[in-house]
């Protein structure tokens, strides 16, 4: 048996390969009574670096579900590819959609199953129950899990937490007397709350900017419909007859 | 003369086998029993390094450049090394990092260009699945821990489309219509950024040129591991060109005026 | 046959008294029934051509190639089993691949041919395998200029200024030896391939058949591409047309 202590003073020491970086952004989802709100900022960078104005950090899973990855992007988009592969297996042998619980729980086990080399990204799953409710799940990198109505991950993550739990779930706010605050708030609310927590995060954060995605996952004959009608730049991307649909509001954020 | 060829090169040991009588399977050896006693080598830092690449997008299709030194450490080893390698018809990669990966890297792509091309199934590859397929392996090799030492740019045009994006050692790609490795980042992608981004469609090839001969003298000024020779890319409908290398003008009277740097003593 | 009955042809390990491996004898007979496949090496290339017996019309035009690329400078055209002739093609593939990966330099076709010539060989010493039931035509264009090899069942491989296997082959050889091929074009060639494939095939005439046209030559840069549409089919019309004329 050789001596540790000895042997590894002997050998030259060597700077080791680091397989993970930071590549930036910040995501956000909020669930409604009926509908979810998923988005991220386009901008990926690394150090001060700005690496591309355009690399989508959320993506369509299916037409009720859409996930968020913020963290080291390689990962994000292997893991994302995997996920999607997943899915698509389920879709052959069952011939329908992977309900959200579901999908949140394969996440959390394909997380788990990288727990001593992980990928090094923060996961929000939005989109709609079984039941049409709208929901989010945010996951750590190892797979912790849990179902909110509301989540902000990344770079900005500081700035932004605090002023939806403020906005969202009222925290330091005490109702007029003989009011209620109201458990969910409406769509058009919702999307107004999305595009000030970026421009905000864009003023106050460097690595936040360049352009802006909000994913809006309605539940079968939603109401809430009537809160897209106005808005700029929305693009519907549903593929299915199900009933769900899903819709893309794209927006420019600063630059600088 | 000792016969036996697993002797050949090593020390006799004379105090174990004076006179080579053992046979071959029971020969006492000096080495290490095992070859991988000492554990897999990975690579864990680059040995001769290119640097940046620099690509931008233009009207015709896709510009890339490099310079052609090879570095060893601070030593300009390879002065006229090709940085710039066309993969099939339709895609260049060009790469900074080592330069043996990427040695490496051209000659399991050539293989792949072969193999594509003998299933003479109609379909061949371009910019957008090369860029893929290279990304899949660098990934793989850092999720081994033994990584593929390079920053790579792939710029294509098939189709009527171009393409341009990036991978690196780590796996990270990103696409845009100005890249640039390296130095090249920091030096060269503000410039590039200020002059195409938003022309990309109406940028002639005459600007282009003008604009990474630009880039490459600005870095040759500042990146100490960069030389004033470099090799031009271009992959449009034409096809793929690649320009023999030449030098980049430079000026250096300005310097005199520079205390600590010309003929003045105080 | 005589050796039917007497149990020396039922593996490729046992001899016969008199010397012979009939399990390589039947391999050749295989190739016997095969439509025919002809290579031409001329001044500046190389010409390979099949003629290839569609036996259904279900089939999808230009269906189960029996002319294959192997590398970018190497052609394969084969007759007899058609399975088998994938496999080699495969084989040949996996060797040129070698040779590029060990020498940084496209295959010498005699080094190519030599390799599948051990190959081929070695599946006539097991009583565990089967002979290859085809006879394959290589050609190239390499440093050395054009060259063409014939691989045969039994492992044996020559070289050949113009080639023919399958069942035409004798007439098609008759054809071959008539032509000056060191001073025709492959441009030239083309034309007298499809002439001699059209020419065999008569033999068979009750049975529908596709040409295949390949070449390698200074007009491809060298490269193994099959022949442009417009020249096959201006090729064909003229092997028609020569037929009417023939004896």
């Amino acid at each position: 048996m050789p001596d540790m202590h000895s042997l590894a003073q002997a050998q030259p020491q060597q700077q080791s390969f680091n397989p993970y970086t930071e590549n930036g952004g910040t995501i956000l989802a909020i669930a409604g009574a009926d509908f979810s709100v998923i988005a991220g900022d386009t901008r990926q960078s690394e150090g001060y670096n700005i690496q591309t104005r355009y690399a989508p950090k959320v993506f369509r899973l299916t037409d009720k579900a859409v996930l968020a990855v913020n963290g080291f992007a390689a990962d994000g988009n292997m893991f994302v590819k995997k996920v999607r592969q997943r899915l698509e297996w389920y879709r052959h042998a069952h011939a329908k959609d992977m309900p959200i619980r579901a999908i949140a729980r394969l996440i959390q086990t394909m997380l788990y199953s990288r727990r001593f080399f992980p990928y090094y990204v923060y996961n929000i799953l939005g989109g709609i129950e079984e039941d049409g409710t709208g929901a989010v799940y945010s996951f750590d990198p190892v797979g912790s899990y849990e179902r909110e109505a509301c989540r902000a991950a990344g770079a900005a993550q500081s700035l932004v937490q605090p002023f939806l739990d403020n906005q969202i779930y009222f925290k330091n706010q005490t109702p007029a007397p003989g009011t209620s605050f109201p458990r969910h708030l409406p769509l058009p609310t919702v999307l107004s709350l999305v595009i000030d927590s970026f421009t905000s995060a864009t003023e106050r954060h460097i690595e936040v900017g360049d352009g802006l995605e909000i994913y809006v996952v309605l539940s079968k004959n939603s109401p809430s419909i009537q809160g897209l009608r106005d808005v700029r730049g929305v693009t519907e991307l549903t593929a299915t007859e199900d009933g769900e649909r899903v819709f893309v509001v794209r927006r420019e954020l600063k630059k600088d | 003369m000792d016969h036996f060829p697993t002797n050949w090169g090593r020390p006799r040991n004379d105090a174990y086998d004076p006179y080579g009588t053992f046979p071959l399977p029971h020969r006492p050896n000096n080495h290490a029993k095992d070859t991988f006693a000492e554990g897999v080598q990975r690579t864990q830092q680059p040995i001769v390094t290119g640097t940046s690449v620099l690509a931008l997008k233009y009207k015709d299709g896709i510009m890339m450049a490099a310079d052609t030194l090879a570095s060893y450490g601070s030593l300009a080893r390879f002065k006229d090394v090709t940085r710039l390698h066309p993969v099939g018809n339709y895609t260049v990669i060009g790469a900074g990092g080592d330069m043996s990966d990427f040695q490496y890297i051209q000659k399991f792509l050539d293989e792949l260009i072969i193999d594509e091309f003998t299933a003479q199934d109609g379909h061949d590859l371009g910019p957008a699945q090369i860029h893929e397929y290279l990304s899949q392996v660098m990934y793989s090799r850092r999720s081994k821990i033994n990584p593929l030492w390079n920053s790579l740019l792939v710029g294509g045009f098939k189709d009527g489309k171009s393409f341009l994006a990036y991978v690196d050692l780590l796996g990270t790609t990103y696409s845009a219509s100005t890249l640039a490795t390296g130095y090249g980042a920091y030096l060269a992608q503000p410039l590039l950024r200020k002059e195409v981004e938003g022309k990309e469609d109406t940028l002639t090839a005459e600007e282009a040129v003008r604009i990474m001969e630009t880039c490459i003298r600005v870095l040759y000024y500042r990146d100490a591991r960069s030389i004033d020779k470099y090799q031009l890319a271009t992959i449009t409908a034409e096809g793929i060109k690649i320009i023999d290398s030449r030098p980049i003008s430079t000026s250096w009277s300005f310097a005199e005026g520079i205390r600590g740097y010309g003929a003045q003593t105080q | 046959m005589t050796s039917i009955g007497t149990g020396y042809d039922l593996s490729a390990s046992t001899y016969s008294p008199d010397g012979r491996i009939f399990q390589v004898e039947y391999a050749t007979k295989a190739v016997e029934n095969s439509g025919t496949a002809i290579g031409l090496k001329v001044k500046d290339g190389i010409v390979l051509a099949v003629e290839k017996l569609v036996h259904s019309k279900l089939l999808v035009p230009e269906a189960n190639r029996r002319i294959q690329t192997i590398d970018r400078h190497v052609g394969l055209a084969t007759a007899g089993l058609l399975a088998d002739g994938r496999h080699i093609a495969n084989r040949a593939r996996d060797e040129a691949t070698n040779y590029r990966d060990a020498y940084d330099a496209p295959t010498p076709l005699k080094i190519l041919a030599d390799r599948l010539g051990l190959y081929v060989q070695a599946y006539t010493l097991y009583s565990s395998v089967r002979p290859f039931g085809i006879s394959t035509i290589l050609g190239s264009v390499d440093k050395d200029g054009p060259s063409l090899y014939v691989v045969e069942p039994s492992g044996v491989f020559f070289g050949y200024n113009g080639a023919a296997v399958g069942k035409g082959r004798q007439l098609a050889k008759t054809e071959l030896e008539k032509l000056n091929l060191r001073e025709l074009t492959t441009r030239e060639a083309v034309y007298e391939a499809a002439r001699i494939i059209y020419l065999v095939h008569e033999d068979a005439k009750e049975k529908e058949f596709e040409l295949e046209l390949s070449w390698i030559g200074d007009e491809t840069k060298g490269v193994h591409l099959p022949v442009p549409k417009d020249l096959q089919r201006d090729a064909e019309a003229k092997a028609k047309a020569a037929l009417e004329t023939f004896e």
